[in-house]
């Protein structure tokens, strides 16, 4: 396990940082063993990795390819008092079985840690059908939810330790994409940088590309590895010209709303970038569809710096 | 234990007129009226008075439509005031057309839209078999219900994991729109369930029917009433 061995190696520069999905199935059995409410419930997504030993082997638990008793049985099991981790693909945990989550967790008052991997389109070569980049707008039609967006495994392994105690719901979006190093774990944002022309949110794994893109530009430039709640006073705080910009690695805009939220005294003006919802119908690598949506680091200097001048 | 049942089965008619203004019921709304009553009366060890016990039996109604049998049974059984049943539906009352577990005492899963109970109820049964409990997990469905194919999953998923907590009820009063060739029974049992056949109207049989041996493997019971919109 390469996310174990980077965590003491801070010494050395990572060329690579840790994979975040790796790091989860790691700690799974450690957040079982550490918690006797705690229950895994998979549906053959990580199956095969997920190494639990015979101690917390009865709390592991494979539905198969049933997405919807894999929500329900998460209410079901919460309503009894346990705490559900329920992981699979980002379309497969929040659009397929969406009712089961409104109703089985929402309606029913209980909660659960969902867990998602393959982000917006960490799996490009899979194309549309396992693009999961409407998860947190759909989320958003919910109440009650805590977002987590780690932009590095350190940040969800935090983030997952932080959220097994609780009985509320969370979901922690992993993703393939990762900076260098973590930032902060949330719930509030980080302050990367002081500016005065504007402010600059760069969500979980786009901070390290934002940070590239604006390198010349006099902004603030704030770091969210959560995004619900939406912390409003770290960016009231912080602004200096009303100008701000989302960067989001899910769809475009998802957070627009909760910025006119947080100033609703303030005349100011926002611009969300994210992943569009015109679909491509192109396959390739995550690489191409980050320059696809305007994503990558050039894509980003050219929307903010046409935003700001 | 249970305490003294001051309604009996005789008053649940007078109880559902406080709800519907009509003194004469159709079928479809008393379908489940006498599996309710025997759950109640005979096989759930539930009490008012101790309503959060975690070891309660789990009694979850999924067809959550039609529930003024299940208020008038909870009202009978000493869970729900008497007087909640005159203001049923309205704004300020606990007692809607689907159920709200956050507003109904006694009431396990908030329910309405078909084809969620059977995966709470699997959700509930394992979380109870890993904390050791003996507690039954009981889930009411209906024919009609069984046409969602999340029935399925849960049905498919129970019978693998050889849950014996469990146990369906599934209310069959032939609604079902194509209909359930081969009965409903097969169904289950061809996903390893123990089934039973039922007459939903008899109370001794219905009891034998929830009292059937079933160690290593969830049990359906399919009770049959009469079809919908005929006469009782």
């Amino acid at each position: 396990m390469t996310g174990f061995a980077l965590l003491t190696a801070t010494q050395q520069p990572a060329p690579t940082p840790p994979d975040q999905r790796e790091r989860f199935y790691a700690l799974l059995p450690e957040l079982l063993a550490s918690d006797p409410r705690a229950v895994a419930l998979l549906a053959d997504i990580g199956a095969g990795y997920v190494d639990a030993g015979p101690a917390v082997a009865d709390r592991v638990i494979n539905v198969g390819i049933r997405e919807q008793l894999l929500v329900s049985a998460a209410g079901g099991l919460a309503l009894t008092g346990m705490r559900p981790i329920v992981h699979t693909f980002a379309p497969f945990l929040v659009e397929r079985p969406y009712e089961q989550v409104k109703l089985d967790l929402g309606h029913q008052d209980v909660g659960a840690l969902l867990v998602s991997a393959g982000a917006s389109y960490d799996m490009a070569g899979a194309g549309e059908t396992h693009f999961g980049p409407r998860d947190v707008a759909l989320l958003d039609t919910l109440d009650g939810w805590t977002v987590h967006v780690p932009g590095h495994a350190d940040e969800a392994q935090a983030q997952l330790r932080a959220a097994l105690p609780g009985d509320d719901r969370v979901y922690v979006r992993l993703s393939g994409a990762s900076n260098a190093r973590p930032y902060g774990t949330g719930p509030g944002m980080t302050v990367l940088r002081r500016g005065n022309r504007g402010t600059v949110v760069a969500v979980g794994p786009l901070a390290d590309r934002t940070l590239a893109a604006v390198e010349d530009l006099d902004v603030t430039v704030l770091y969210a590895p959560t995004v619900r709640p939406f912390d409003a006073a770290t960016l009231r705080s912080t602004l200096s010209e009303p100008d701000v910009v989302l960067v989001e690695p899910y769809l475009a805009g998802t957070s627009v709303r909760r910025v006119a939220e947080a100033l609703p005294d303030v005349r100011h003006r926002v611009l969300g970038l994210g992943v569009g919802t015109a679909e491509l119908r192109r396959y390739g690598s995550p690489a191409d569809h980050d320059a696809a949506h305007g994503l990558d680091a050039d894509g980003i200097r050219r929307s903010v710096t046409r935003f700001l001048s | 234990m249970r305490p003294p049942t001051t309604r009996g089965y005789d008053d649940l008619a007078a109880l559902m007129t406080r709800m519907t203004g009509d003194e004469k019921h159709e079928p479809a709304a008393t379908s489940t009226l006498d599996v309710l009553w025997v759950l109640y009366d005979r096989i759930l060890r539930v009490d008012p008075a101790r309503a959060d016990d975690p070891d309660r039996d789990r009694f979850l109604v999924s067809k959550g439509h039609g529930p003024m049998a299940l208020y008038a049974v909870l009202a009978a059984r000493g869970f729900l005031d008497e007087a909640a049943l005159d203001r049923f539906a309205g704004f300020d009352s606990n007692l809607g057309h689907h159920p709200d577990r956050t507003l109904v005492p006694g009431v396990e899963i908030s329910s309405g839209s078909l084809g969620h109970g059977l995966g709470l109820a699997v959700g509930t049964a394992t979380g109870l078999r890993l904390q050791g409990r003996a507690a039954r997990t009981v889930v009411l469905v209906g024919d009609a219900e069984l046409d969602e194919g999340s029935n399925l999953e849960a049905i498919q998923y129970a019978g693998r994991a050889g849950l014996a907590g469990l146990s369906a009820v599934v209310v069959d009063n032939r609604s079902a729109s194509h209909g359930w060739p081969g009965g409903i029974a097969a169904r289950f049992a061809a996903e390893g369930w123990a089934t039973v056949d039922a007459d939903g109207r008899d109370h001794d049989t219905l009891e034998r029917a929830f009292r059937t041996v079933h160690d290593d493997r969830p049990l359906a019971v399919v009770a049959h009433v009469e079809p919908k919109g005929s006469p009782r």
